[in-house]
């Protein structure tokens, strides 16, 4: 049952990505976007992500496309008709795509118990978290304890984005644009 | 069936390829900022794929569970996710900004500006 | 979209209700699935909600630019405040083990603290983000 779901899944997943493509109205294609990344909540779902996938719901269909979209209001939603023919960029995908999937035969099949990545370093963590942290989930456990560090650095990120946001865009638009003034108010 | 077993992972890379083709095919630079968090999902999927554990639970530590997956790729992915919006929205304040100087947001246009300069 | 009844009423009902339940998410992180990331999207998204059904001059006088900017640079600075707390109490940098009576408590006290600065920073983010693009009109 559950690889049927993964099935259909994915197979709307590669619909909607083919979408994604052939699509050049740009509001088409960010409301594509945002129901690639429903699905992929999903499919975290299916796969045990439960953490991964209330993320990518949250960020993935919440911000990201409503970030898409007050740009398109302010860029325009045309895309102009490729120029270019595109063969070139045909064969670089099918034959990066031919690359990954010959390095996909030595990978353990999926959901093996005894694959190297299950080894190590998660049985300790999911072994010893009770006696040394004590909090049920272990996501929040690793996130938050184990790799601590990890996740200051993930937030010094976001704080950097939101500072450069600032400065490239500010609060409010320009008043005047031929008054030519670098100082935005904030 | 060997086969059958890795056609998660196939599929996957049939979605990243998707995205990469998104991002040096089109010539609009807010398509090209779609392509790659659509490359950028796919990867998590991929990620996650690799950390299930078939028969085991989502990793929230309760009595009646024997195995659980693995945690983490879950951690990675999640710090993956919360860069990726940030980094998007920077490319997207950089596009809004570009469009302003320029007028255009197609790449083509905006090489032709500046190489008439 | 503040002209359409339906909206108004529906946005001014919802809002205290997705409130409460990033605050949720927020301080049951430990007990399921949730913690900062999450909680602090969806604090925003209320915000982000509220600003797309009564323009952006509303948000601004519920959330001035001042205190946002003041937000965000709170989260992270008690994130590694607690790093330098936990060095002054005696032990690594972010050891939580130092924070309480016994390593248990130090742990569930020092996870609430960073996942809070967590929240703070990515809810202030967002909504900064989201003013910054939304109050650039053409």
């Amino acid at each position: 049952m559950i690889e049927l779901i993964n099935f259909v899944l994915l197979g709307l997943l590669v619909i909607t990505a083919i979408a994604a493509i052939r699509l050049h109205d740009l509001f088409a294609v960010t409301i594509m976007f945002g129901i690639y990344s429903l699905l992929a909540a999903a499919v975290f779902i299916v796969l045990d992500a439960v953490d991964v996938a209330f993320t990518e719901a949250a960020v993935g269909v919440g911000i990201s496309t409503i970030l898409m979209l007050a740009t398109i209001g302010l860029v325009g939603r045309k895309e102009k008709p490729p120029s270019h023919r595109p063969l070139l960029p045909l064969v670089v995908v099918i034959v990066t795509g031919a690359a990954l999937v010959y390095g996909t035969f030595d990978m353990p099949p999926f959901g093996a118990r005894d694959a190297p990545v299950q080894q190590h370093v998660a049985p300790r963590y999911l072994g010893q978290s009770p006696q040394e942290i004590g909090i049920p989930n272990a996501v929040t456990a690793v996130l938050a304890s184990y790799r601590g560090y990890d996740t200051l650095g993930e937030l010094t990120v976001i704080f950097t984005a939101g500072i450069g946001v600032l400065a490239l865009l500010g609060f409010r638009r320009r008043r005047n644009r031929l008054a030519d003034s670098p100082e935005e108010e904030t | 069936m060997e086969v059958l077993a890795l056609y998660n992972y196939w599929v996957v890379i049939f979605l990243m390829m998707t995205g990469f083709y998104v991002v040096i095919a089109s010539g609009n630079l807010v398509k090209k900022i779609i392509g790659i968090n659509l490359f950028q999902a796919s990867v998590f999927i991929l990620y996650i794929s690799m950390g299930k554990v078939s028969g085991g639970s989502a990793p929230i530590l309760r009595e009646a569970v024997q195995t659980y997956s693995n945690p983490l790729p879950h951690v990675l992915i999640l710090t993956a996710i919360v860069v990726g919006v940030a980094t998007t929205a920077l490319g997207l304040a950089l596009v809004v900004r570009i469009k302003e100087a320029y007028g255009t947001a197609e790449e083509d246009d905006i090489h032709r500006q500046d190489e008439s300069l | 979209m503040k002209d359409n009844p339906v909206l108004r009423v529906v946005t001014k009902i919802t809002i205290p209700i997705i409130l409460l339940f990033a605050m949720y998410v927020q301080f049951h992180g430990d007990y399921g699935p949730g913690g900062g990331f999450q909680a602090g999207v969806i604090f925003a998204a209320a915000f982000i909600l509220y600003g797309l059904v009564f323009g952006t001059s509303a948000v601004r006088r519920v959330v001035s630019p001042g205190i946002l900017r003041l937000l965000t640079a709170l989260g992270l600075l008690l994130f590694a405040g607690v790093g330098i707390l936990t060095m002054l109490l005696g032990g690594d940098y972010l050891d939580y083990n130092t924070l309480g009576q016994d390593p248990l408590h130090g742990q569930h006290l020092g996870i609430f603290l960073v996942e809070l600065g967590v929240g703070i920073t990515v809810a202030a983010v967002m909504i900064t983000v989201f003013l910054a693009f939304a109050g650039r009109r053409d």
